[in-house]
């Protein structure tokens, strides 16, 4: 029942990663886009999938409320205010997709807050994942580290390289859905961004080396981790040769498959800890009268229809979108 | 300790939940109207029924992004400010929370994406079964909650095992008796917000003499829905009372103004608590039995008074007390308004009626205040104790929480909330005053599932005229 959960959970923020990675990612390199038409267009690649894919990231949180609460509570009030601010970012992003096309004037409102919103939100979770990669201060299980425990130069770097990544993805996306100008933009970006993330990845890894992070021990005890960073490196080795042939569906899939490389070397480089090396997974676990009880009503069932609807919305809205697709258009 | 930040988080929580549950008291009663008014479409066959649809339909669209965007929020923050409660609680109250996301937002949102874009693509009943869908999930959701804070409310099915409340028992828990006079209460309390929002509408097109035969309809099915559930909301009311009585004597003793035991009880109309010298000034009284007959169904029963509690236990007794004379008061003008209303509509008089239009126009408010009173009764009147009778609210926060964090965050939400509240509600108000269009339906080039604000777009597209009027 533990593993039940704690594959769902590892599926909510896989998904929640590459889904929402796209449109976080689209609205960074909206930020650096000028013109009207540019931008009507970047964001009705995005539009009708949004709001779904942030729905994992609430997903995952109700998860992890009720099946590891341990963790809930510990990470949430130790993130105490980069939560809040990636929440209200969030919020700021989301309306405005709605709400700069109800004016003219004040259009310029709703765009800051599309960027910043999603600048935000992308730089948060990048620090969350650096601080728990480096190690939250905690003394006798509880966290200890005060206001801005959190907060440390690798943090900012883990920050910056997934800004990095989640402008990679959105460029991919971009050359995938879009076309003309759109897409030739994302072709020049694409190679810059991922020579930014090939950069940021030598970068993290020096620093644990220099740091001797308690992570690096886990990999020598356990080679057979290297098997994630090799899929990683196929992948960013397809990613070149596609770049080179200004292919528009290529860079999108070896960029997802890094993502999940990345995302698999992390999680089998924290097991069996969740929060490590501090609280392991059967620690925080919720009893199980409540595992069962979660896997009857919500897990069995009505998790796969979650994930049926996701491949379904994708599906209508699968190929090229066209420049008068854009909704202050009809 | 830090008592500040205590205070702040608990203003915090009440600001963000207050900002929340105008928005779900809104669409729940607005997706069961919707229901109503496309199963009147396929029934009689009435273009009117489609132009009132399409019509409400938008501003449901723009009040349920508010409410999903506000209510991501409210997921997030009991493990922010109240760890404790979630680390303890969390066995209980995340499995109910998990199953208000994964039912309710399952139907929302497949359904939601084919009410939007959909209508030109399903064949018609298939199109009023995602109506339905719609407005059961929205049910759904308020059913969870409701679960989750009765358990708050009342406590039971749980055994405290390594300092966490363990559920041995679900279906004590789901199958609470609390949950089911408190949970037709909430919905009730939608559907009425929906019935006066809609017969305000109709009564404001009424009076500026437009959409006279969509005007009409809104008035009579508004007023004429809110005549027949007004009585039987207050039933529930009562009901709720009891559970009240029952399990919360501290919630009972505050709302009833009543120091002493007494048997049998007083009843207290109005009057000031002065909680310093334990008495009430300027108390306009009913005497015995009135009190025990109200609380207790009884002519004989002892009521408990707050000085048979210990005062640590005393939740702030003013604002529950205040709280709940206001719920009722809205609740009997709502009652007042929809029975005549409902009785000059029936003799063809209400068109002519101005004082009652103007009357039926401005009682828009009077639901969202009876249920933000309503909570406020609930929630303030179970203090001390955030699960009651069990954990206190001051044990439940964050143990290193400081005052600057706390102040930090709630100054930023109030003013990213107080900023998208005031765009939301006028794009809303501009969209009520514009008006329902005549036309047939015509689904836009790309208006999106999971978008639900993109419908109110159209309005823009329809007159430029409001274009600059709404800059």
């Amino acid at each position: 029942m533990v593993m039940f959960w704690v594959s769902l959970l590892a599926i909510s923020i896989l998904l929640y990663v590459l889904l929402d990675g796209v449109d976080l990612g689209v609205g960074l390199l909206f930020g650096l886009a000028s013109g009207e038409t540019r931008r009507g267009a970047m964001l009705s690649a995005v539009a009708p999938i949004w709001d779904g894919n942030e729905t994992w990231l609430v997903v995952t949180a109700v998860i992890l409320w009720g099946a590891f609460p341990l963790v809930y509570a510990t990470l949430l009030s130790a993130f105490y205010l980069p939560l809040i601010v990636m929440l209200l970012g969030l919020i700021l992003r989301g309306v405005a997709f709605e709400f700069r096309y109800k004016t003219q004037r004040l259009r310029w409102i709703w765009d800051l807050s599309f960027a910043g919103g999603s600048l935000s939100a992308t730089f948060i979770q990048g620090m969350t994942v650096g601080a728990l990669v480096e190690g939250l201060p905690f003394t006798n299980g509880q966290y200890s580290g005060g206001e801005a425990g959190w907060f440390t130069p690798f943090a900012v770097l883990c920050g910056v390289g997934l800004c990095l990544g989640y402008a990679l993805l959105g460029a991919c996306w971009l050359a995938k859905k879009c076309e003309a100008e759109i897409r030739d933009v994302a072709h020049r970006q694409i190679p810059v961004l991922a020579v930014g993330v090939l950069a940021f990845l030598v970068v993290v890894f020096a620093y644990a080396l220099a740091e001797n992070l308690p992570i690096l021990h886990r990999w020598i005890d356990r080679p057979y981790l290297f098997v994630f960073p090799a899929i990683g490196a196929v992948a960013a080795t397809v990613l070149a040769l596609s770049i080179v042939r200004h292919n528009d569906h290529w860079p999108f899939y070896m960029v997802a498959l890094i993502f999940i490389s990345a995302f698999g070397t992390l999680a089998l480089s924290f097991w069996p800890y969740m929060i490590p090396f501090v609280i392991s997974i059967n620690e925080a676990a919720a009893p199980h009268s409540s595992l069962a009880f979660m896997f009857w009503g919500c897990g069995v069932i009505v998790f796969p229809l979650m994930l049926l609807y996701t491949v379904i919305s994708y599906t209508v809205f699968r190929g090229k979108v066209r420049a008068v697709d854009g909704y202050g258009h009809h | 300790m830090d008592m500040t930040a205590l205070f702040l988080s608990r203003i915090q929580f009440a600001f963000t939940i207050t900002f929340h549950i105008i928005f779900p008291s809104f669409t729940i009663g607005l997706a069961a109207w919707l229901t109503v008014l496309e199963a009147l479409s396929f029934s009689t066959g009435r273009p009117v029924y489609g132009v009132i649809f399409d019509f409400w339909l938008k501003i449901f669209g723009i009040a349920f992004g508010m409410g999903v965007v506000s209510g991501i929020v409210m997921a997030f923050q009991f493990g922010t400010n109240w760890s404790v409660l979630s680390r303890m609680s969390g066995p209980i109250q995340g499995p109910l929370l998990m199953f208000e996301t994964f039912w309710a937002f399952m139907l929302e949102a497949s359904f939601f994406g084919v009410l939007i874009f959909g209508r030109s693509r399903v064949p018609p009943w298939f199109y009023l079964f995602s109506t339905a869908m719609v407005a059961l999930g929205t049910t759904f959701s308020a059913f969870w909650i409701m679960v989750n804070n009765s358990w708050m409310q009342v406590p039971t099915g749980y055994v405290l095992e390594n300092g966490a409340f363990v559920p041995n028992d679900w279906s004590k828990i789901i199958f609470n008796s609390v949950v089911w006079s408190r949970f037709p209460h909430m919905v009730l309390a939608a559907y009425l917000t929906g019935a006066f929002c809609v017969a305000a509408t109709g009564a404001w097109y009424m009076l500026r003499k437009v959409y006279h035969a969509e005007a009409r309809i809104m008035l009579r099915m508004g007023l004429g829905l809110a005549a027949v559930l007004m009585p039987i909301q207050l039933l529930f009311g009562h009901l709720n009372g009891e559970y009240v009585n029952t399990y919360q004597p501290s919630k009972m003793a505050a709302i009833e103004g009543r120091w002493n035991d007494e048997k049998p009880g007083s009843e207290v109309l109005f009057a000031w608590p002065d909680v310093a010298s334990r008495r009430n000034l300027f108390a306009i009284t009913l005497p015995p039995p009135f009190g025990s007959l109200i609380d207790s169904d009884s002519l004989t029963a002892a009521e408990t008074g707050l000085n048979s509690i210990p005062r640590e236990n005393w939740p702030p007794v003013v604002i529950p007390f205040f709280a709940f004379r206001i719920m009722v008061g809205c609740g009997l003008l709502m009652l007042g308004l929809a029975w005549l209303g409902s009785y000059l509509s029936y003799r063809h008089r209400l068109a002519y009626n101005r004082p009652l239009l103007w009357l039926t126009f401005l009682s828009f408010p009077l639901p969202f205040i009876a249920i933000i009173t309503g909570w406020f009764t609930a929630e303030v009147g179970r203090q001390p104790w955030v699960v009651f009778g069990v954990l206190r609210t001051a044990d439940a926060m964050t143990p290193f929480l400081t005052a600057r964090q706390a102040t930090i965050s709630l100054v930023i939400f109030c003013t990213v909330y107080s900023f998208i509240f005031l765009f939301g509600t006028f794009y809303i108000y501009r969209l009520i005053r514009t008006g329902p269009v005549r036309k047939p339906f015509a689904t836009p080039h790309l208006v999106v599932p999971n978008r639900p604000m993109s419908l109110a777009d159209d309005e823009l597209i329809e007159d430029p005229s409001h274009l600059v009027a709404g800059e």
